[in-house]
This record gives structure tokens, C-alpha cells and sequence, in this order.
């Protein structure tokens, strides 16, 4: 293991907070906030004093890096990252438990929007804006940023980097460089983010709002800056941020195919047809199960529609407490949960591409029963997928299966109503935010023991960033020398 | 620059180790998969999967905005359908193809444009010119020239009792009597940039520049042996020896085949009426001595297998033979091969990758890149030639006055037709060539202004 190389690249990866940090701090110092500036001058101290003394002891680092390296590497900037990037939290004493402050940002980083904190307009603008912020910088991924920055010198594996951020069963460059890859990726999501902002101030959203909401949106996060999340802005605005929510949760891959002009395999791809097939399928069912709970029809579509793309893109905000409607309705939500958005996207989930492989490799296995000499591939987009990746996806499935029961086993101790627990494992593995009943659109995590808390911040890592890298941080084998 | 390696075998992965690394956009077509998923994980190249010769799989790996295809798959058919689909695809695009069978050379070579190519990549033939090369200056472990032929660097390894022994440089130009520059040594592995008062020791592999005419006098000024060479005897009866028995042929030198297939030898004894065609098993002791070092000046081992060659050639040079060379085909060793005696080696892939990525740089020329670029001592050392042009710095400036960047040594000046080793108070003016040496790998010399510090 190549310790020193990983110093020089955690150092490289606080470098980045540390600068995005600085805008945060400004709006501070222009709001008069004296204990949000404190918190993050000196968490803008602690980055310096921890990015020195990892630039020292990193000093003429051997340059072998290997798959075991990159993968850890993942899971500890992660870590690192949210550890130090809870601090203003903590020492503004805004949120004034760790653990609590620690949930919030891996909240944050991990798109998940989920929250502990009672009353957010109690908060102060510049910590408002790092909340959301986070969710703009870990939706793209941060080491998808320093890769299109630094480039990762060439080496391969920085496909390693790309796959533990951008998911999906089977990543794959745009263009043969890595460094112009992931430079594309963040063009994309910087213009539609900065499109988004627009299209608020159009409907009169103030500028702070509409820079926060944007930014939620885009990282498909999820934290309202208003107790009521989105409820009480103009239905325009709930409209727009519908709209992006899901454009956000295409992959976008897609987006970069469309540049280059080639329409048609965007419109014959099938996962986006699968993705706005399952929208469009789960807003007509909801609607026809919800008639009469809104006064009209108008009302009833703009709401379902709301829900349906904030919960399938795993963004979390809501205009409406879901958990008052019908029995049906929500368990459409909860399936709406564990699909999550499009891979390439910066939403979360099982993913539609991988649960596409998984009905049509179940499909294959029928069939195969049926007529054992029965030779098939198993096709996607025309192309045949290879077994590799089924594989993969197979363990995929169920490692996600095993940690969801795992997670909602440890915290079942604290004593919730089962339709709680099971629906806050969801919500936060799935990187979503709000769940069901105790942790509905209107409640929050707060009520949770440490122990739990922790636990299901572990989960929303896992989640964002594909199990694997979180699960081989904590495996013996990784940090046995031989 | 845009570039489509078609084919990711053994001369594909290595071209596409040394252009990423310096910084083109590559991309690799082959079809098996398991392969491409290893050159993926490995470097910063974009993969197609499947048959690089078909018109869609081209179009998937974008033919139509790349500047260079390089199609080396193991089948020739294959990779001149690839240039000629890419070609008319794209008419821009330059296009190498490897074509190694001898009966399509002449038809090739006239059809050049009819088939889209830009240029013909034959390792075997290319190994076959390197040999030949080096049988005609037994002695020198490899010779690369530069400067039109005028400049070129050789390597010489210090045996023991040699003059060599425990010289510092700059007591050299008294033993040697001509002008030579020593610009990197060999020892233990790793390269050295010497400075004049680095001592020479046994076991030393020391790269020369020198001009061409001076090499005799090099040789002889060293006692080294400079008969000239009159029987050869080539183990392995392959393609390689096929065309360096032409070649040797033709300069009145005496060939012998050891070949192992009966049906192989009658062939060779068709194409080669002038040759000695011997059928048998080289791992043979008594043939060994009776064909192989019996009367032979020089021992080329060729064949399929690097293990027997490595084994026949030891044998050979612990024999005494003059000259012994090598064919080593994986050159994945290389350590562990140099630690061994076994005269000059030659790996047909190197050769091909250092010609192909010449003419890489060659196309970027445009932008003040490289003419030419060898890589020497085992790639740890590049010999670069740049032409200087109205960008380049300190023109006209005693070299004494110019600082150059640590590692980095000016070895040759070609002006016009006259070509020097130069010295402190040697000057370069604008349309002269240069080769440079460089010893730090780990910054790439671009652009001739690279070198100055």
C-alpha cells in the first residue's frame, strides 16, 4: 500500500474544500455572521495545518498506484472530506453535536438530504449555502473535479476514481483522456446548474434562494433552506425545479452525445426511455390514487409530479407531506426509492441500466431453464453486455440487499415503527433524503441515537459511492501487507 | 494528436504505453475484450471492442476526426483492409499498416495509394536491416544514427581488460584519437549522465557519439577486432532470416540456416540458392558444434523461441565467437537479460514502436517537435535530433555560455553537409540540426527550448 502517494492525493482533495470553502465565508463576512466566519476560518485553518502536514510526509512519494490504492483512496477522501468538512457545523455551534454536524455534511456530500436540524431558517446564510453547496460538489463527485483539474497524470488508474463516483454497472469514458472526460462532464453540469438559476430568478425566486435551490437540484441532494422545503414558493418554481430534478437525473453521457449531435442513440437509448416511461407510469398512478385529496386537477398533477421526479431522482424536497397520502401512492414512492435515476447521473439508487440488466439476465435464466442448451446474450441498447459486468451487477445486488438489512437491523435498536426504520434505511442509502412516517417530509433524523446516526452515514457513503469502496475501507485483507 | 491503434497485441500495448504517455488521445480497437478491459485499466486510452477492419466499428472509434491509424493485428489482410476503410473514410488520415508477408512487399509498395497507406510497417524486414547494420562494425552492441547518417550514437561494453578500463573521460580524446563524446553509461541497470571526470569501470555499457566516418577508427584506436565478418550462421529459419540472408548475400557474406522443419528447409533452399540450408534441432549439442560455431565470425540466434536463443547465444560467446546477436521477442526481462552475456540484442517490437513513434513526432514537426527520437539504453535514455528554427533560444552562443537542464547533453551539430561533436566553443545557427540526449525520463523533451535550463 503506497501510504505517502495517498497522503499527497487526501492533501490534493482538502485543497479543493479549502477553496470552496471561501465562498461560503464570504457570504458569511456579508451577512455579519461572526460565529458562521469563525467556523470556517477555522476549519480554513485546520484544512491548512492537515494539507501541510500530508504535503511533508508525502515528500518523494513512489509513484506506483494500483486498483487496492484507488479504491481506498475513494472511501478515505470521502471520509476525510465530510469529517473536515462538518467542522463549521460543529464550531459555529450552529448544529452543536459532531455526530449530528458529521450526518449533516455526509448528508450533504452524499446527495441524500437528509437532515437533523429542526428548523433550517434558524440557520445562518453562509452555513445554509455549505449545505447546499455540498450537495453541488458530491453530486459530480470531487475526484471527478480534481481529475479534470489535475488530470491524474495519465496513469489508469484514474478509471478507478471515475468509476467509484460516476455511477453505474459499467462506466465508460467520452473521449480518450481522462482529464478532458471528466473537464466535459463538469462543463455540462455547471452550464445546466447555472440554467437552472436562471430559470428561478425568472419566477421572482431571491438570488440566495435560487443559488441554493439550484444547487440542491443539480446534486439531486435535497436540503431546503425553508422548514416547509419547497411548499411555499410560487408554482412556477416548483414546476421549474420539477423539470430539473429530472433532466439531472439523465445520464449524462447523453447530454455530451446530444453536443456532439447524435440525437439518435439519445432517443433510442433504452434507459432513458425506461427512465421517463417510469415517471411518466408512476405520475398517472399516483394521480388516479390521489383524486380528490387536492381541490384540482392542476394542483393534484403539479404535486405528483413534484414528488414523483424529487423521489426517482433521489433529490428529496417536497411541496407536499407524501406521508398523508394513500397506502398505494407511498409504496410506489418507496419502489421509486430503490430505483433511483439514471447511471451517469448524479442521482442515486439501484440505478434503471442495473435493474434493466437484472430483468433481462432473470429473463435469460428462465428461458435457460426452459431449454438448458439455450445459448443468449443478454443485449442493451443492441450491443451484448459483457458477463463481466452481469456478474458484477449480480454482486451488486446483493451486497445492497445484505447492507439494507443490515443497516435497518442496527438501527431497529432505537426503537421506531418498523414502516420508519425500513423507510429511513431507504431513503438514506438511496441517497433520497426524506422517507416515511418518523422521518417524513416534515420530521427529521434528529431523533436518532449516535450509534445510528453514524451508522447511517456509513450507509449514504456506501450508497453514493457504490458500495464497493466503503466495504473494502473496512475489509482486513485491504490493509494486510501480503 | 488523434490516434486509433488498431490491434492491441504485443507492438499495439507498447505503442500505446509510449503515445499516451505523451499525452495523445488514443483510442484502441481489438476484438477481445479481456485484453481491452487490461489496456483500459492500465492507461488513459477510450476502447472499441470488435473487428477494426469493419466500417462501423471505425466510424465507433472515430476515424472520421483522428489523424493517425496505426493497424498492427496479427493478420496483414486485416490491417490493410483497416487502413484502406479508414482511408476512404477519412482521406486526411495517415495510415501505418504492418504488413509482414514478403510476397505482398512489391505490390505494396507500387499500390501504396490505391490501399490508403501511408507508410509500411514490416518488423521483420526492419530486424533484418538492424542486423545487417550491425554485422558490418562487429564490436558495437548497437548503432543508431542520426543527422542523415552523418552523427551516430553506438554502444560499446567495457570488457575486462579492455583500454577502457579505469579511464576518466576527459583522458579519453587521447586513447580514442578522434572525436567521440560519451553521452550515457550503463552500469548496473541504471543510466548515468557522466561528466568528465567519471571513471570508465568493467562491465560498463558506454553510448558513443561519433561521427560515422570515424567509427573504424574508433575500433581500431580501442583494439577492438574490426575483421570484417565473412560467415554467418542464423539459427532459426523465420522470416528474420529470410531477409537478412538476402541482405547479407548481397554484401558477399556466407550464409547458414539451422532450421528445424524439413518442409521449411526445402522453402528456404527454393528462395535462397546461395545459402547453406542445414535441418536440424539447434538445442542439439553435436550440431551445435559442428554447424553452428564451426567456422562462423558471427552467430545470429532467430528463433521463435527467446529462451533458445538466450541459451544458444551464451553458449556462443563463452565460445569465443566474434560477434553474437540476439533476438528477443518479450521484452518484458529486461533486467534480468542484460545481467547476461549474450552479445548486441534485438527486439523486432522495439524496433517498429521507435519507428512508428518517429514518425508521430515527424507529423507534429509542425509545431518544432522532434525529427527523430531513439531510445537507447534499454529506454532509459532518449537521443532526440531537433531542427533549429527562428523560435529556437541562444542561437549562435558558444555552447560554453548556454546552461542546458541537468541530464540533458548536446552531442551533434549538423551544418549543411559538415557535421561536428561539439565542444565548448562549438555554435548552432538556424536551419543546422542537433541531437540532444536526455537521461531524466520524467519530463519529455517536446520543443528544441526544452533543453535550456
Amino acid at each position: 500500500m503506497n501510504f505517502k502517494m495517498m497522503g499527497r492525493f487526501l492533501a490534493q482533495i482538502l485543497s479543493i474544500e479549502g477553496i470552496f470553502l471561501i465562498p461560503a465565508l464570504i457570504i458569511s463576512l456579508y451577512c455579519g455572521e461572526a460565529m458562521a466566519v469563525q467556523g470556517f476560518l477555522w476549519t480554513l485553518a485546520v484544512i491548512l495545518v492537515l494539507v501541510l502536514f500530508l504535503g511533508i510526509i508525502s515528500r518523494g512519494a513512489p509513484s506506483a498506484f494500483y486498483a487496492k490504492e484507488g479504491l481506498v483512496c475513494v472511501g478515505a477522501s470521502w471520509i476525510v472530506l465530510s469529517a473536515v468538512g462538518c467542522l463549521p457545523f460543529w464550531i459555529s455551534r450552529e448544529i452543536p453535536s459532531y455526530v449530528d454536524a458529521f450526518f449533516e455534511i455526509v448528508s450533504g456530500f452524499t446527495t441524500t438530504g437528509a437532515s437533523i436540524v429542526p428548523s433550517v431558517e434558524d440557520l445562518s446564510k453562509g452555513i445554509l449555502y455549505w449545505r447546499s453547496f455540498s450537495h453541488w460538489l458530491g453530486g459530480m463527485g470531487v475526484l471527478v473535479f480534481l481529475l479534470a483539474f489535475t488530470g491524474g497524470k495519465g496513469q489508469g488508474f484514474t478509471m478507478h476514481l471515475l468509476r467509484a463516483e460516476s455511477p453505474g454497472p459499467s462506466v465508460g469514458k467520452l473521449v480518450p483522456k481522462m482529464r478532458t472526460t471528466a473537464a466535459i462532464l463538469y462543463i455540462i453540469y455547471v452550464v445546466m446548474t447555472i440554467l437552472n438559476v436562471v430559470f428561478l430568478l425568472l419566477g421572482d425566486m431571491p438570488l440566495f434562494d435560487a443559488v441554493c435551490t439550484a444547487l440542491g437540484t443539480a446534486g439531486t441532494g435535497g436540503f431546503g433552506i425553508k422548514n416547509d422545503s419547497m411548499a411555499s414558493y410560487s408554482p412556477y418554481l416548483q414546476n421549474v425545479t420539477t423539470v430539473f430534478m429530472i433532466l439531472f437525473g439523465v445520464n449524462f453521457s447523453c447530454y455530451y452525445l446530444l453536443l456532439i449531435r447524435q440525437w439518435k442513440s439519445v432517443i433510442t437509448d433504452e434507459e432513458v426511455r425506461t427512465y421517463f416511461g417510469i415517471i411518466l407510469g408512476s405520475i398517472l398512478l399516483i394521480i388516479w390514487n390521489t383524486r380528490g385529496l387536492y381541490g384540482t386537477l392542476e394542483e393534484t398533477i403539479r404535486h405528483t409530479a413534484f414528488q414523483v421526479g424529487s423521489i426517482i431522482t433521489t433529490t428529496g424536497y417536497a411541496t407536499v407531506d407524501f406521508d398523508l397520502w394513500p397506502s398505494f401512492s407511498k409504496t410506489i414512492l418507496l419502489c421509486l426509492m430503490v430505483v433511483g435515476a439514471c447511471a451517469g447521473s448524479t442521482g442515486g439508487g439501484l440505478k434503471i441500466a442495473r435493474l434493466l440488466l437484472l430483468l433481462k439476465s432473470a429473463r435469460r435464466n428462465i428461458r435457460r431453464m426452459l431449454n438448458p442448451r439455450r445459448i443468449e446474450v443478454v443485449r442493451n441498447n443492441g450491443a451484448a453486455v459483457n458477463e463481466q459486468v452481469l456478474d458484477n451487477t449480480n454482486a451488486y445486488l446483493s451486497a445492497y440487499v445484505v447492507i439494507i438489512f443490515l443497516v435497518f437491523l442496527i438501527i431497529s435498536l432505537d426503537g421506531f415503527s418498523v414502516g420508519t426504520n425500513f423507510s429511513a434505511v431507504l431513503c438514506t442509502f438511496n441517497n433520497i433524503g426524506p422517507g416515511l412516517e418518523a422521518v417524513g417530509p416534515t420530521c427529521n433524523f434528529s431523533q436518532f441515537s449516535d450509534l445510528s446516526k453514524l451508522v447511517l452515514s456509513w450507509a449514504m457513503l456506501a450508497g453514493r459511492l457504490e458500495i464497493f469502496p466503503m466495504l473494502i475501507l473496512f475489509s482486513r485483507s485491504t490493509w494486510k501487507s501480503h | 494528436m488523434n490516434i486509433i491503434i488498431a490491434g492491441d497485441g504485443k507492438i499495439g500495448s507498447m505503442l500505446t504505453r509510449q503515445l499516451s504517455s505523451e499525452g495523445h488521445d488514443i483510442t484502441v480497437i481489438d476484438s477481445n475484450s479481456k485484453v481491452l478491459d487490461a489496456t483500459v485499466e492500465r492507461f488513459d486510452v477510450i476502447a472499441v471492442h470488435g473487428n477494426c477492419a469493419s466500417m462501423d466499428v471505425l466510424l465507433q472509434a472515430g476515424v472520421k476526426d483522428a489523424d493517425l491509424l496505426i493497424a498492427a493485428t496479427s493478420e496483414d489482410e486485416v490491417n490493410l483492409l483497416c487502413c484502406t476503410t479508414a482511408h476512404a473514410l477519412n482521406p486526411k488520415l495517415h495510415t501505418i499498416g504492418r504488413i509482414r508477408n514478403p510476397e505482398y512487399t512489391e505490390q505494396i509498395y507500387k499500390m501504396r495509394n490505391v490501399f490508403g497507406l501511408s507508410m509500411v510497417i514490416n518488423p521483420e524486414n526492419q530486424t533484418a536491416v538492424e542486423i545487417d547494420r550491425l554485422l558490418k562494425y562487429p564490436g558495437f552492441l548497437r548503432r543508431d544514427t542520426f543527422a542523415k547518417g552523418s552523427t551516430e550514437i553506438v554502444e560499446l561494453q567495457v570488457k575486462p581488460g579492455s583500454k577502457l578500463c579505469n579511464v576518466r573521460l576527459m583522458d579519453l580524446r587521447s586513447i580514442v584519437n578522434c572525436q567521440v563524446l560519451v553521452c550515457a553509461v550503463l552500469r548496473e541497470g541504471n543510466a548515468i549522465a557522466p561528466k568528465g571526470d567519471f571513471v570508465l569501470r568493467e562491465g560498463d555499457r558506454v553510448f558513443f557519439t561519433a561521427l560515422s566516418q570515424n567509427l573504424t577508427t574508433l575500433l581500431k584506436n580501442l583494439d577492438i577486432l574490426t575483421r570484417r565478418v565473412r560467415h554467418v550462421t542464423i539459427c532459426g529459419g523465420g522470416r528474420i532470416s529470410y531477409y537478412l540472408a538476402g541482405r547479407l548475400k548481397k554484401s558477399g557474406i556466407s550464409v547458414r540456416i539451422i532450421e528445424k522443419n524439413y518442409n521449411r528447409c526445402r522453402e528456404l533452399c527454393e528462395l535462397l540458392p546461395d545459402a547453406d540450408i542445414i535441418h536440424g534441432d539447434i538445442s542439439d549439442q553435436d550440431l551445435l558444434e559442428s554447424d553452428i560455431l564451426a567456422g562462423s565470425d558471427a552467430v545470429v540466434t532467430m528463433t521463435g523461441m527467446d529462451e533458445m536463443n538466450i541459451i544458444v547465444s551464451m553458449y556462443a560467446v563463452s565460445k569465443g565467437v566474434n560477434q553474437v546477436i540476439t533476438k528477443i521477442s518479450h521484452s518484458g526481462n529486461r533486467n534480468l537479460i542484460n545481467s547476461m552475456s549474450l552479445g548486441s540484442l534485438v527486439c523486432p517490437r522495439d524496433l517498429v514502436c521507435n519507428n512508428i513513434v518517429r514518425y508521430v513526432r515527424a507529423m507534429e514537426n509542425q509545431t518544432g517537435a522532434a525529427i527523430s527520437v531513439h531510445a537507447i539504453a534499454d529506454g532509459q535514455v532518449e537521443a532526440l535530433e531537433f531542427l533549429v528554427d527562428e523560435h529556437t533560444r541562444n542561437v549562435g552562443k558558444p555552447l560554453k555560455e548556454i546552461k542546458l537542464k541537468p541530464d540533458v547533453l548536446l552531442v551533434g551539430i549538423a551544418h549543411g553537409a559538415s557535421t561536428e561533436i561539439p565542444n565548448g566553443n562549438s555554435v548552432f545557427q538556424q536551419g543546422d540540426t542537433v541531437v540532444i540526449v536526455d537521461t531524466n525520463k520524467r519530463e519529455i523533451i517536446r520543443q528544441l527550448n526544452d533543453i535550456f535550463a
